[in-house]
């Protein structure tokens, strides 16, 4: 295959027709061309991986390059790179040797039992938003209630960050993650979030205390000799923009497709220990960052018979991964009683989304909680009238009525 | 069958732990995989080969 694929005119990276699937487009890749050449919006062009095994192969084969900052990487938004002058790479963007001793330095504060730990503050936390959700007037948003409130509130005290500057890095991340933005407008949205948080961390490194994230960093890093402050600022830069996008849109996601879908709901109402492998099907069924996972080509690479060059760009498309036949039985139905633990919606590999385990417990609580404590919630608007982010390269949903 | 798990590999993300506790840690300091019980047998074993299956960097494996 020489040419390259001439997918929509708008090119990659596709959206959604229907908010359940994937653009129709994977399916067609998957069956003809499981590794095929797509036009990217830069009018480059990248091998886009669409079948399970693939995409799995790729994300753990060191030949493949996360490094976002190098030219050649596969670019899925308009308008160059996010850069600021001496910032650090953040660890997604870091290839070995350099990713495992970064990644390993706090990857101790994500440990299942760390996050187990949290367990009774997040419950607290879901507990009370949804008493003042009761409280306000019917119908409520959702996501202003209850999907934005909780992972934002969980990822400030783990990290330090103070909640009531929420408004602030809220407003300025939904700006950095939606396509729709100019490039200028999402560089000073990057910049401005860069600057609080450097501004945050000169403040902490005065007084370090053991209770928060931040704080703990500069301590092991002060007491081992590797304490940089930039690459502080890069990590908390990170774990910010991760822990408030991604977990709160699969609330929101999670709630209309169990609403949608009465007899799984019943499933998980009638028993809470499914709520465990409900949580896995909604991650897979969704797949909410699925073009996150792009890679450069370090050197030729084979792969299902195709020769992937030096330097060529690739897109492991998660969701059409999540979505293969080979990989889950009848993948477009939700079964909230598939075995689906071997998705890849946190990604594969090395780059393995670091804070899974505190996603899963997030959304663990609020499902248990939610539709114990609310028996009778439903959609307040049809869902084909809902606002989904088609624009946005993490997927969601602007506002989701309810009433009870 | 013997578990033997390759730290240098492991990304600790933990899938192991989750899939079967009384088989698995993580390491306080590092996050990386801590064997517990390295020959397991009967449903222990199904929850091992499921660990191996799920595992993100292929840090852990089962042998003999
Ligand atoms: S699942 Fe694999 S990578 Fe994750 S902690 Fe266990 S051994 Fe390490």
């Amino acid at each position: 295959m020489t040419e390259a694929v001439r997918i929509r005119p708008e090119q990659f990276p596709l959206t959604r027709e229907c908010p359940f699937s994937p653009p129709e487009e994977y399916r067609g890749l998957r069956d003809e061309a499981p590794i095929a050449k797509v036009r990217l919006v830069d009018d480059k062009w990248a091998w886009a991986i669409t079948r399970h095994e693939d995409v799995r192969a790729v994300l753990s084969d060191p030949r493949f390059s996360a490094d976002r900052t190098h030219p050649d990487f596969p670019m899925l938004t308009r308008g160059g790179r996010l850069r600021q002058e001496g910032d650090e790479k953040p660890l997604i963007s870091m290839d070995a040797p350099e990713h495992g001793p970064a990644r390993r330095a706090v990857l101790g504060e994500f440990t299942v039992r760390r996050m187990e730990a949290l367990r009774p503050r997040i419950q607290e936390i879901v507990d009370e938003r949804i008493d003042a959700m009761l409280a306000g007037p019917r119908p409520a948003d959702l996501v202003r209630e209850l999907s934005l409130p909780v992972p934002s509130l969980v990822i400030c005290e783990l990290l330090g960050v103070p909640y009531t500057d929420h408004e602030f890095f809220q407003a300025h991340t939904t700006t950095m993650i939606s396509r729709m933005s100019s490039a200028e407008d999402r560089q000073k949205a990057f910049e401005a979030v860069q600057s609080y948080l450097r501004d945050l961390i000169v403040v902490k490194e005065g007084d370090a205390g053991e209770e928060d994230l931040l704080g703990r960093q500069i301590l092991k890093g002060r007491e081992d000799g590797t304490y940089r402050r930039e690459a502080l600022v890069a990590m908390a830069f990170l774990l910010l923009l991760a822990g408030h996008e991604t977990t709160a849109n699969m609330i929101s996601l999670g709630t209309i497709a169990l609403l949608e879908n009465p007899d799984q709901l019943a499933l998980v109402k009638a028993d809470p220990s499914k709520t465990l492998s409900a949580v896995e099907e909604l991650l897979r069924y969704f797949t909410i960052v699925d073009a996150a996972t792009a890679r450069r080509a370090t050197e030729d690479v084979e792969l299902g018979g195709v020769t992937i060059r030096a330097g060529e760009g690739v897109l492991a498309l998660g969701f059409a991964a999540n979505r293969d036949p080979e990989a889950f039985e009848n993948p477009d139905d939700l079964d909230v009683e598939r075995g689906a633990r071997h998705h890849v919606a946190f990604g594969f590999g090395a780059h393995q989304c670091l804070g899974q385990n505190l996603a899963r417990m997030e959304l663990q609580i609020v499902v248990d909680t939610l539709f114990r404590r609310v028996p009778e919630l439903a959609l307040a608007q049809p869902v084909e009238e809902l606002l989904f982010k088609d624009e946005a390269a993490i997927y969601g949903v602007h506002s989701l009525p309810v009433t009870w | 069958m013997k578990i033997t798990a390759d730290v240098g590999r492991c990304v600790g993300a933990g899938q192991c732990v989750l899939t079967e506790p009384a088989l698995f840690d993580q390491s306080e300091d590092d996050g990386t995989v801590i064997v517990l019980v390295d020959e397991p047998e009967g449903v222990l074993l199904d929850h091992a080969r499921e660990a191996v299956r799920v595992c993100p960097s292929q840090a852990i494996s089962l042998s003999g």
